[in-house]
């Protein structure tokens, strides 16, 4: 039986802003059913004695002191942006999916 | 037409439960994860670098400073601090982050099961502390193409990440029952004792009217003797004055509601200023959308006793101390300085004190004249156009004799409107009290010899009918007289 229903990689790609065609799901299911099947796989290891990791690296208090370091020029800042105006980063309208 | 419940009868027949969750800005000199600086009101897009824009390879370094403050304001509210500590990502797609998450904190925040106590008519309420952790700041949005400037209806918004990673701390209580009709007030009471927590700390200005502390405000409603109700959290309250107004209309909406059977939605309300009243934003996330997962970019914390230790006794006096203390030193009674408290009048008057007034003086000025104006335009004590030296210099003219109370009075409308200082208002307008002796025993003699019958009372000993007398006199100065020179001249020359 599947782990990961059709709907909810539908929804994983509403929240990710994917357009995903009906055909698609079909098939991302199956995939993400084969790596969440693997993924299983570390479940039959005995983890009892071992800290849980969320970094390769084990540093701890990594902090830099409060100076203030030189910013991009506006123009440099702006220059990465798709679309300006008024010294600001233009983006499309935000609400139209719940309008 | 939104149907509501008269407040008296809401409470009378449900129960409140609070929630409140607070957000503070930090004052440290740069960005949480980069070295941008952090001033108010800088031209667009002129304080950030490739960490805040989210430009590819860029790597964020957490701020020292920032994790001071956050476990000062811990410490300040009686959290036990984390022993290991890490920030998360929280995952969503809106342009006012350039990274598409927020770098905050999930399972494993900094501090955690603190309180403040606050007092409400005389009752102790203890608002537990869930949580305070450390997050950053987003970008201002511009919307561009509605009516109104709101997000509704606009064609397009424009973005400004000046802001977007600044320092931001979250302080969420847990669940407040038994507050009963105090609801609202207790919910004010909460966020000016943990604004003035933070204040004295240090690490924020918690300016509500710049937004450096804001507000969420969460309440459901349940019968006496049931389970909680589902809550709404209120968003966009920014003054003292509208937490408690939020709270009352989200009893006063709910309970009208749950009286016509139906049921409250799990939702995100905006709150207006203008009206008071609340209205429904985006339907809420579920916390699982957000995919949170541990930051993999920045090294994970484990603030060392020692450290946590050598900041618990860098605390300053907490400010119910140092309320105590100027309690005694201004010689108040509980209830009045209750009330001082009540009309956010402390800082106010020890600064008026301190230019020099007179602490009675202070406190009658600020809790009476000012405070009547304050209620008249519905503003904060604080916003009023009148300093604290102002108020002293105004209580030093009518300690002079230059002004009496009414005099003042027109003085304030002055100072109020913008006219200048008290003095130059007095100038201005020529509100200044008659010392000249040679005048107002020339308006005495004219009010007695209008009011024959009532000179020969006063002068058969009946003092208190010189009353009518100074009125007259009052009068004919247009005010500017002082009443106690003119009743010693009117009984000298009756006895």
């Amino acid at each position: 039986m599947s782990t990961i229903s059709r709907e909810e990689v539908a929804h994983l790609a509403r929240l990710a802003r994917l357009e995903v065609t009906d055909d698609e799901l079909d098939a991302f299911a199956g995939q993400l059913d084969v790596i969440l099947e693997s993924m299983k796989a570390l479940a039959e290891v005995d983890t009892d004695d071992v800290q849980p990791t969320s970094h390769a690296v084990p540093l701890v208090n990594v902090f830099r002191e409060d100076l203030p370091q030189p910013s991009l020029s506006r123009e440099a800042a702006l220059a990465g942006g798709p679309d300006t105006a008024e010294d600001r980063f233009r983006v499309p309208r935000i609400l139209d999916e719940e309008a | 037409m939104t149907k509501l419940n008269s407040y008296e009868q809401a409470v009378a027949d449900y129960e409140p439960v609070l929630g409140l969750e607070t957000h503070i800005e930090l004052d440290t000199n740069t960005k949480m994860f980069c070295g941008c600086p952090t001033a108010f009101g800088a031209e667009p897009n002129t304080q950030v670098c490739p960490v805040c824009l989210a430009l590819p390879g860029a790597l964020p370094v957490a701020n020292k400073a920032a994790i001071e403050a956050t476990i000062k304001i811990g410490l300040a509210l009686n959290c036990r601090i984390a022993e290991w500590t890490r920030f998360a990502r929280k995952n969503y797609f809106y342009p006012d982050m350039p990274k598409n998450f927020q770098t905050s904190q999930y399972e494993e925040p900094l501090c955690e099961e603190g309180y403040v106590d606050v007092v409400v008519e005389g009752e102790t309420y203890r608002v537990e502390i869930e949580r305070v952790h450390l997050e950053e700041d987003t970008g201002k949005t511009l919307h561009v193409g509605g009516a109104t400037g709101r997000i509704h209806g606009a064609t397009e918004s424009l973005v400004d990440y000046n802001r977007a990673g600044i320092p931001l701390v979250e302080i969420v209580t847990k669940p407040v029952p038994g507050t009963g009709a105090l609801a609202p007030e207790v919910a004010r009471a909460y966020t000016a004792e943990l604004r003035d927590i933070v204040r004295s700390l240090g690490v924020s200005d918690v300016r509500m009217e710049q937004g450096s502390l804001r507000c969420d405000v969460n309440l459901s409603l349940n019968l006496p003797g049931e389970a909680w109700g589902t809550r709404t959290e209120t968003k966009n309250v920014n003054s003292l004055r509208s937490v408690e107004r939020a709270v009352r209309y989200e009893v006063r909406r709910q309970s009208a509601l749950l009286d016509a059977g139906e049921r409250i939605f799990q939702e995100t309300r905006h709150f207006h200023e203008a009206t008071g009243e609340t209205s429904p934003g985006r339907s809420k996330e579920e916390a699982t959308d957000y995919r949170y997962f541990p930051e993999p970019d920045l090294a994970v914390m484990e603030p060392s006793r020692e450290w946590v230790e050598e900041l618990r006794t860098s605390l300053p006096e907490p400010p119910r101390k140092r309320r105590e203390r100027l309690q005694e030193a201004w010689s108040l009674a509980d209830k009045e300085m209750q009330s001082v408290v009540n009309a956010d009048a402390v800082d106010l008057i020890e600064t008026t004190v301190a230019a020099g007034a007179a602490p009675a003086a202070a406190v009658k000025w600020w809790l009476g004249e000012l405070s009547r104006r304050a209620n008249e335009t519905g503003d904060e004590l604080g916003a009023l156009a009148i300093t604290p030296a102002q108020v002293a210099e105004l209580q030093g003219m009518v300690d002079d004799g230059r002004l009496n109370d009414k005099l003042a009075r027109q003085v304030i409308d002055g100072v109020l409107a913008g006219e200048g200082s008290p003095a130059e208002v007095a100038a201005k307008r020529g509100l200044e009290v008659v010392s000249d002796t040679g005048a107002l025993e020339t308006a005495v003699d004219e009010a007695i010899a209008a009011n024959p019958a009532v000179a020969e009372k006063i002068r058969g000993g009946t003092h208190a009918a010189a009353g009518v007398l100074i009125g007259a006199v009052m009068k004919a100065t247009k005010g500017q007289a002082d009443a106690g020179t003119v009743r010693k001249i009117i009984l000298d020359k009756l006895s």
